[in-house]
């Protein structure tokens, strides 16, 4: 059902997007692979284009910044034609108390997390009207739903997320169009990895499955929702069980 | 392309008829796509999109927003159309 759907990832160099476009790639999509540097972008999209048989192109830019978001997307509908699904995904943590947070690290996490969804989906919405067939699937957190200390930026950008999905879905619900969020809990990533282990020590005893999830995990999530034409405006928790 | 005004009327009235299911003679160049062809919000977004198609031209948010009506639509294409 996703054979040939043509499938935008941000952030999909490595972790959960990177997971996410194999995922998609399994399913024999065409994959626009984005990520901060051009090459490694590149590098990516030519080894799934490798492993899955898929066409693919890889496309570096800073999805914080309005005019390289909107050339990425010139250029992906431009070669491709047209854009099913867009996966906002990328994201990056500047964690810190918030008496000790500075604007940067405030402005950067916003810029980056949340922003971004903004850029890419509004150009994104006006080719799946053309269309009158979209998926957007933006990536919430867990924290998102039930904050977390130390990550005030982080935890605005992805509550902000939540909130752009439910709208999303209810402006496009009648056009074809579905907007839903994935909220993972604690994802065996670079980003956890960066955690102290003390700290995820403390966190297990929150998580009522007692483990970190996997990448899998999170991209099966994904697959199911750009399956489903009747879903849109949810917010999927894949947590094991932190969010209930 | 070099279009007379009545040609693009008529342009214009055929992507109004299909995009709003409307009648052709419902379609007057008075006619405000909200007040009189029933158009809602996003119906005039698609609108626009469909307009840029069938013209080949691209229409800024700020410019579609002062597409109000049916002869300020023709107007504005016939001025900007290469």
């Amino acid at each position: 059902m996703l054979t040939e759907k043509v499938v935008f990832i941000t952030g999909s160099t490595r972790g959960i997007g990177l997971g996410i476009a194999k995922a998609f790639a399994k399913q024999g999509s065409t994959l626009i692979c984005a990520g901060t540097t051009e090459e490694k972008a590149k590098d990516v999209a030519h080894q799934l284009a490798k492993e899955f048989s898929v066409p693919t192109l890889g496309i570096g830019f800073d999805v914080s910044n309005p005019q390289e978001c909107q050339k990425a997307m010139d250029t992906l509908i431009t070669q491709y034609g047209r854009l099913d699904i867009l996966i906002n995904n990328a994201g990056i943590t500047k964690d810190n108390l918030m008496l000790r947070m500075s604007e940067e690290e405030w402005d950067l996490v916003l810029r980056t997390n949340l922003y971004s969804a903004f850029y890419l989906t509004k150009p994104a919405l006006r080719q799946m009207l053309r269309q009158k067939y979209g998926r957007i699937i933006n990536m919430a957190s867990v924290v998102g739903i039930l904050g977390n200390p130390g990550q005030a930026n982080y935890v605005a950008a992805k509550a902000g997320l939540i909130g752009f999905t439910k709208s999303i879905a209810r402006e496009y619900a009648q056009k074809g169009i579905t907007c839903n969020a994935i909220a993972p809990g604690f994802i065996q990533t670079d980003m956890i990895n960066a955690l102290p282990k003390e700290y995820l020590d403390n966190i297990m005893p929150s998580i009522p499955i007692k483990r970190l999830g996997t990448i899998e995990e999170i991209a099966d999530a994904a697959i199911f929702l750009a399956s489903s034409p009747y879903i849109t405006g949810q917010v999927l928790s894949v947590d094991g069980g932190m969010a209930i | 392309m070099s279009l007379s005004e009545q040609e693009i009327f008529e342009k214009v009235k055929q992507v109004i008829v299909k995009q709003l299911g409307v009648s052709q003679d419902e379609i007057t160049k008075e006619a405000s796509f909200t007040d009189d062809l029933g158009a809602d919000s996003l119906d005039t977004v698609e609108l626009v999109l469909a307009l840029e198609e069938e013209f080949s031209t691209e229409i800024s948010d700020s410019e579609a927003e002062k597409l109000t009506t049916v002869g300020k639509t023709v107007e504005y294409i016939q001025k900007n159309l290469k």
